[in-house]
């Protein structure tokens, strides 16, 4: 396919390195197969310490977006893709941001509320 | 596709103001390179929704006696694959070779259908043990988030269908080539919003 001037950016998927090859989304293929089957082992078996289970998963999920980000969406930190990083790290912001303060807020007002049954007493 | 840029002399020695706007495919890219990560942060919406949500069963079920793991699986390695045999397709229309688009792309769609008809018999089952989402906020959450993505897959579907039929119809001109590029980034990104899911629902069910 044809080749875009470096200095106008590229498309997302249009990485001239990794792009155009069946190799790639094969290694991307075997990348994500062992992190997906790592997941389920590690989400079903006792062998590893049990709170640390979901952040091994949240490692492991994490990476695997990653493989899927560089090897099938072929997005990379290439000067001519700064356009797609960008948008990629203001929506991962985004994301995070709305994920993690909705969790924190919901979890300090649950900490803040009084017991339900209280709350109900106090409404008679 | 770029003949009018073919004309001019190499980018790198003219000055950025004197370079004219990018091709076509660059712009059609980035668009929607921003629609699908504004797609994400609806997605981010619902993850964060099912998250505060999760623990709040109302004496119902919880996730962990009603997720089969095997089924999900399954589920999740057909959508791994369909992301590679669509890979495949879109090699395959770049090499203009028809045969191969539309092998590779009706391989898509078996696996994205199958997924869909996984998620189906899931969904259904869990209604008809009353594990509905009207059940607890937690079911609730579950049947948004989980069914936002069986959604965009269904629409995934259409189009694809749809793609077919603008190949069959205007073979491979770069407006068609161009749809079919944004289609792959769809359909890739649908993969990223599922290892969120089967991680943080299935996965993270207690």
């Amino acid at each position: 396919m044809e080749m875009e001037s470096s200095a106008q950016g590229a498309a997302p998927g249009s990485n001239v390195r990794t792009h155009g090859s069946r190799g790639s989304y094969l290694i991307g293929l075997s990348y994500a197969v062992i992190l997906t089957l790592a997941s389920f082992w590690v989400a079903s078996t006792d062998l590893i310490y049990a709170p640390g289970v979901p952040i091994l998963l949240g490692v492991l999920a994490i990476a695997q977006m990653g493989v899927h980000l560089i090897f099938f969406l072929h997005i990379s930190s290439a000067p001519d893709q700064a356009n797609n990083f960008l948008a990629l790290a203001f929506g991962v912001f985004v994301v995070f941001l709305v994920v993690f303060g909705s969790m924190i807020i919901m979890a300090n007002l649950n900490h803040a509320m009084m017991p339900m049954d209280r709350l109900m007493q106090m409404q008679r | 596709m770029n003949s009018v840029n073919q004309a001019l002399p190499l980018p790198a020695e003219l000055p950025l103001s004197f370079r004219g706007p990018a091709p076509v495919r660059t712009v059609a890219g980035f668009g929607f390179w921003l629609f699908l990560l504004s797609d994400i942060v609806i997605f981010g919406v619902l993850f964060a929704a099912y998250a505060v949500l999760s623990g709040e069963t109302a004496g119902g079920p919880t996730g962990a006696s009603l997720f089969d793991r095997k089924h999900v699986l399954i589920e999740t390695a057909c959508l791994l694959v369909s992301s590679v045999t669509c890979g495949f397709a879109l090699l395959a229309a770049q090499r203009t070779e028809k045969l191969a688009t539309y092998f590779w792309l009706a391989a898509t769609f078996a696996l994205g259908a199958l997924f869909l008809s996984l998620e189906a018999s899931e969904f259904s089952a869990m209604i008809a043990n009353g594990a509905g989402p009207s059940r607890s906020a937690f079911l609730s959450a579950f049947f948004t988030l989980v069914g936002t993505h069986g959604l965009h897959v269904s629409a995934g579907l259409a189009w694809l269908f749809v793609m077919v039929l603008q190949i069959a119809t205007l073979g491979f001109q770069p407006m068609v080539g161009r749809r079919l590029f944004c289609f792959a980034l769809f359909w890739h990104a649908l993969d990223i919003v599922w290892v969120g899911v089967f991680t943080i629902v299935y996965l993270g069910a207690r």
